[in-house]
């Protein structure tokens, strides 16, 4: 027999509120046992509710980006059940009227794009934790969680494999962390998520008996344990056997789910509208207010990338993936008009040191004005691309600005002509070979002298200045000779850019596009040897500054030849 | 002059003009607690030591400056399910025999502001679940007009103490008719205000859509003066209405009824009460006439289904409320259990009484999955009928006029073993709390034994000005409240 795999998930969500739902207690993770409590967290008696504003906005703000209509009136109720860590012996959620319904998030399946629609999302407090200590009489209970808000999230059964389920969860999860409303830390058990499943003879329309699946932690358990209890449901009726409604736990160690209670131990949990809390009249008004505050979810920020900045899909889905990044990049490009050389420092240097410090963008020691600067000094030639990199981690962990560090290093290019005079009368006393060729018209030499100087100064010549000098020096050849002859053309011997074509994966074209650019022909003049438009050229260039990371010519062949 | 003889506005003058010191009040209610306490058994705590380094703290803050807040040195009693930081708050119940609240209630908070002094914490029906205080863990307490009688319940501590002026005035809570009942039996006055006129943050919660906490008193101006200091919005509690206070007093001055129609519901007239009771009341209404009140019959149908209604919807309510009472964080904790269904499953059984126990099985079978819809369902519907009936009588009248309690109070024992008898006495009481409604309970006369006998009020929501108002021109217009108890 075919079956179909049905699955609907609940994700618990962990608002991230300052304060509990119901009282000001703060919400810190890792605080010392019951020291974020106070009579209402702890149920003592005579204590009454509050709800939390900010709690009911981020609701309000999910609900909205989660495509679901919000409840103008909404009912808090009481989910009655016995249980140490559960102080009032009753769990304030919602039951009829939650606070979001009927909404939807798209994912990407096996067959395209998916909606998965989200049944309702409703606001509720979290219990506290039962703590056992081993060698300790007896039980502990830590309060310190019970009140925080959370938003239990719950779809329709329209997820069909554990791949859609994970798919769906991660989405969830990016829309929730984008929006600020969840830190999405499934270790501390701010994004938990409890999957249901069942089977049914493929094009059968009733669903088959659900199993609950508890005690996942992460998206690979996700996926195990679906998988799991999919072999594990479809050996059970291939064998002729009943499925019971249970709820099951996913056990890490042996690979397996097992019965945690039956239905039978289900509980009654005798809900009923919490009298303590009237009902919660959201106005139009103010649910429109909370739409504005909805911020542009990843997938469409990461379009506006595509169309405003000129990025690649690639880059600019790096960029989005975290709200904090994507902030960082614009604050920065505000700053400095030049998307891409900002993204390459943004996706490469940045995100290193980040990932290297345990550190978010948010919280970034290099501030966008500070990364601007550093990006100024290069523009403004004052510092190669090659040492900007170099001291970027400095910046990063020092403190100091990208000024003093180049100031203390000595790392300012040289394109004082004095200087670099000496260096090229130098470089060509030793290459004379390579001087005679260039004078003869063996264009391809110059970048083989540009890398030279540039390691005569140990890096710190300008290279946009020493390719111009050399030129000078060698005859004025370039300046004299506007267009090249296609004989010539044939006849010359391609420069050395093998190396390069690997490492930065140019396409044959792209290498031809460098060797005419090493030998500073212009766009035109390109266009003319390559018999291709200009505006060709300029796509080509704009490839080539992609690959190579650069942002101008002098710092493609930089690149290119001091590779 | 007898300071406890004073009504609590009377003292609140002395004391503003400087004719009574703090520590005189406290001494000689300490004097005439120590004489009929042990009769009337009206506290559960006291706390005279305090109440008199407080008063001697006061009295030296007052030296050469005399700005007195209203309930300044006012020497009260406190009934023993309202928190009171520092001081046992027991409920009448073993499972919080040891409980010291770490925080005030709001309305304690209120009276702290101002200075008052707390003589101590009242007797009460087990959490405030009876009408005789019979159901008290730590026994009942008396009648001070009688001492085999019953001083009604829940707020029979309170309205004991009033009585025997063994306080100035107490405050009380009412969720049935707990106020209001033992108020009539005791012959003192007890208002429930509107449902949310008065925070109930700090109350332990019997059933939360029905608490109020009011004042007992021993005439309607100390009923208005105390509710002046306690009524208000709480941003703690969610059901408490952002509605501003009034004046009470300055409700008072009108010593008439005129312009005020009194609706008399012919189903408060009807089988079951006391030939006595409702001769006594019948009188009442005959003298709000006198004094310029128009009377008319009004019809209030659904009052025969408040006492089931009451009786679902608040033990629904009180079966999720004391669920917190599980001998894991406070309060009483069985011993020697083994594991955890056996902590609770003691610790319940040996921390509350029969008539807890009774209400909170009732409450969960109306909640249980397949008979919600029957009862607790059909409870809140008949519930909004019932405010309908009172919204529709509201529109005639401004006041309805209505006995207290079917008979005048009953002998111990004499119900204690029929709790649909018992619940029977809070009959005429119900509806107010149902419907949310302001009432208070004013006495009217005596039974030929010798017994208080009170008539109730009751008016709109958050009109307790025209309730103070006719309560206030009636009880002027008559001597009953002239009358004191002999204790013997």
């Amino acid at each position: 027999m075919i079956y179909e795999v049905v699955i609907g998930v609940e994700v618990h969500a962990q608002l991230r509120t300052k304060s509990k739902l119901f009282c000001g207690c703060g919400t810190m993770f890792g605080l010392s046992a019951n020291s974020q409590t106070c009579p209402l967290c702890l149920g003592l008696p005579g204590t009454l509710p509050v709800i939390n504003r900010v709690a009911v906005e981020m609701a309000v703000r999910a609900g909205l980006a989660l495509n679901c209509t919000i409840s103008a009136n909404n009912l808090f109720a009481r989910k009655n059940y016995f249980y140490p860590d559960l102080p009032k012996g009753y769990q304030i959620s919602q039951y009829e009227a939650p606070i979001c319904e009927h909404g939807w998030i798209e994912i990407a399946a096996s067959e395209g794009k998916k909606r998965v629609r989200i049944r309702r999302a409703h606001l509720e407090e979290d219990a506290g934790k039962s703590v056992h200590v081993t060698g300790m009489n007896g039980s502990r209970v830590d309060l310190n969680r019970a009140g925080t808000p959370l938003l239990e999230i719950v779809t329709e059964p329209d997820l069909r494999s554990a791949d859609e389920v994970v798919a769906y969860l991660k989405g969830l999860r990016d829309v929730l962390m984008y929006l600020e409303v969840c830190d999405g830390n499934m270790d501390e058990g701010s994004f938990r998520c409890e999957p249901n499943l069942s089977l049914r003879p493929l094009g059968q329309r009733e669903f088959g008996t659900k199993v609950e699946l508890k005690n996942i932690n992460s998206f690979k358990f996700v996926k195990d344990a679906v998988e799991y209890e999919i072999k594990r449901q479809t050996k059970v009726l291939n064998e002729g056997g009943k499925i019971h409604q249970e709820t099951r736990l996913w056990n890490l160690d042996r690979g397996e789910t097992a019965v945690m209670r039956s239905k039978e131990e289900a509980h009654d949990y005798r809900y009923f509208p919490d009298p303590d809390l009237v009902p919660l009249k959201l106005e139009k008004e103010w649910i429109e207010g909370c739409r504005k505050q909805v911020i542009e979810l990843p997938a469409a920020r990461m379009q506006r990338f595509v169309d405003d900045f000129a990025l690649s899909e690639y880059d600019a889905g790096v960029l989005t993936a975290s709200k904090a990044v994507a902030d960082y990049f614009e604050a920065c490009v505000k700053l400095f008009n030049q998307p891409k050389t900002v993204s390459n420092w943004v996706m490469g240097e940045l995100t290193r040191e980040l990932n290297n410090s345990g550190s978010d963008a948010s919280a970034s020691p290099v501030s966008p004005e500070r990364l601007v600067d550093l990006l100024r000094l290069v523009e403004q030639g004052t510092i190669s691309l090659k040492a900007a990199r170099e001291i970027f981690p400095e910046v990063y962990s020092s403190g100091k600005t990208p000024e003093q560090i180049v100031q203390e290093k000595g790392l300012v290019q040289v394109s004082d002509e004095g200087a670099l005079d000496k260096i090229i009368e130098d470089v060509l006393a030793k290459n004379p070979t390579q001087a005679a060729q260039f004078k003869e018209g063996k264009q391809q030499v110059l970048g083989f002298l540009v890398g030279q100087v540039m390691k005569a100064s140990g890096g710190k010549a300008n290279p946009g200045k020493v390719n111009e000098l050399l030129k000078q020096k060698l005859g004025g050849v370039l300046y004299a000779r506007p267009v090249i002859s296609l004989e010539e053309l044939a006849q010359q011997q391609p420069l050395n850019t093998d190396q390069a074509k690997v490492k930065f994966q140019l396409t044959n074209r792209e290498q031809s596009v460098i060797e005419h650019l090493a030998k500073g022909w212009t766009n035109k003049e390109i266009a003319n040897a390559l018999q291709i438009t200009e505006e060709t050229v300029k796509e080509h260039i704009k490839h080539i500054m992609q690959k190579t990371n650069s942002t101008t010519r002098t710092g493609i062949l930089d690149h290119v030849f001091n590779s | 002059m007898s300071i406890h003889k004073l009504s609590l506005y009377e003292l609140h003058e002395k004391f503003a003009a400087g004719e009574v010191t703090a520590v005189e009040i406290v001494r000689a209610y300490g004097l005439r607690m120590s004489q009929v306490e042990p009769k009337v058994k009206a506290y559960i705590t006291q706390v005279k030591d305090t109440a008199i380094a407080q008063a001697s703290a006061l009295d030296a803050s007052l030296k050469g400056w005399r700005k007195t807040l209203p309930m300044m040195g006012m020497p009260l009693a406190i009934k023993d399910n309202i928190c009171t930081e520092g001081v046992l708050t027991t409920c009448a119940s073993r499972m919080l025999g040891n409980f010291v609240p770490p925080y005030d209630a709001t309305v304690i908070a209120k009276l702290r502001a101002q200075g008052y002094l707390l003589l101590g914490k009242t007797n009460l029906d087990e959490f405030a679940m009876g009408s005789s205080t019979e159901n008290s863990a730590v026994g009942p307490s008396r009648n001070p007009w009688s001492l085999q009688c019953v001083p009604g319940g829940s707020s029979g501590g309170s309205a004991a103490a009033v009585a025997a002026d063994e306080c100035a005035a107490a405050l009380g809570s009412d969720t049935g008719g707990s106020i209001r009942q033992p108020a009539a039996f005791c012959g003192v006055v007890g208002l429930k205000p509107t449902y949310g006129r008065v925070s109930r943050y700090g109350l332990i919660a019997f059933a939360s859509s029905l608490d109020q906490i009011g004042p007992i008193t021993k005439d309607v101006r100390d009923a208005a003066f105390l509710l002046g200091t306690i009524a208000g919005h709480d941003p703690l509690d969610s059901t408490s209405a952002d509605v501003p206070v009034p004046d009470y007093l300055k409700a008072l001055k009108k010593r008439d009824l005129k312009k005020l129609k009194i609706g008399v519901p012919v189903e408060f007239f009807a089988e079951g009460l006391d030939h006595e009771v409702e001769q006594v009341v019948r009188a009442a209404i005959q003298q709000l006439k006198e004094l310029g009140g128009e009377i008319k019959e009004i019809q209030l149908p659904q009052t025969s289904a408040a006492v089931a209604t009451y009786y679902v919807i608040a033990t629904a309510e009180a079966s999720s409320n004391l669920a917190r009472y599980d001998g894991v964080k406070f309060g009483l904790r069985a011993k020697e259990t083994k594991g955890l269904l056996e902590l609770y499953m003691k610790t319940r059984q040996e921390g509350f009484g029969p008539e807890v126990k009774r209400r909170i099985m009732l409450g969960t079978y109306v909640l249980s999955a397949g008979y919600y819809d029957a009862y607790y369902g059909k409870a809140q519907a008949v519930r909004t009928l019932i405010r309908q009936d009172f919204e529709a009588a509201f529109q005639d009248v401004d006041l309805i006029a209505t006995p207290v309690t079917p008979t005048p109070a009953f002998k111990f024992g004499a119900k204690a073993d029929d709790p649909l008898q018992m619940y029977l006495s809070d009959i005429f009481t119900i509806s107010a709390n149902l419907a949310g409604v302001s009432a208070i309970s004013v006495p009217c006369g005596f039974s030929q034994a010798g017994l208080p006998i009170g008539f109730q009020l009751i008016g709109r929501p958050f009109e307790e000005e025209t309730l103070l108002r006719a309560a206030h021109a009636y009880e002027q217009s008559t001597q009953w409240r002239a009358k004191k108890p002999t204790i013997r």
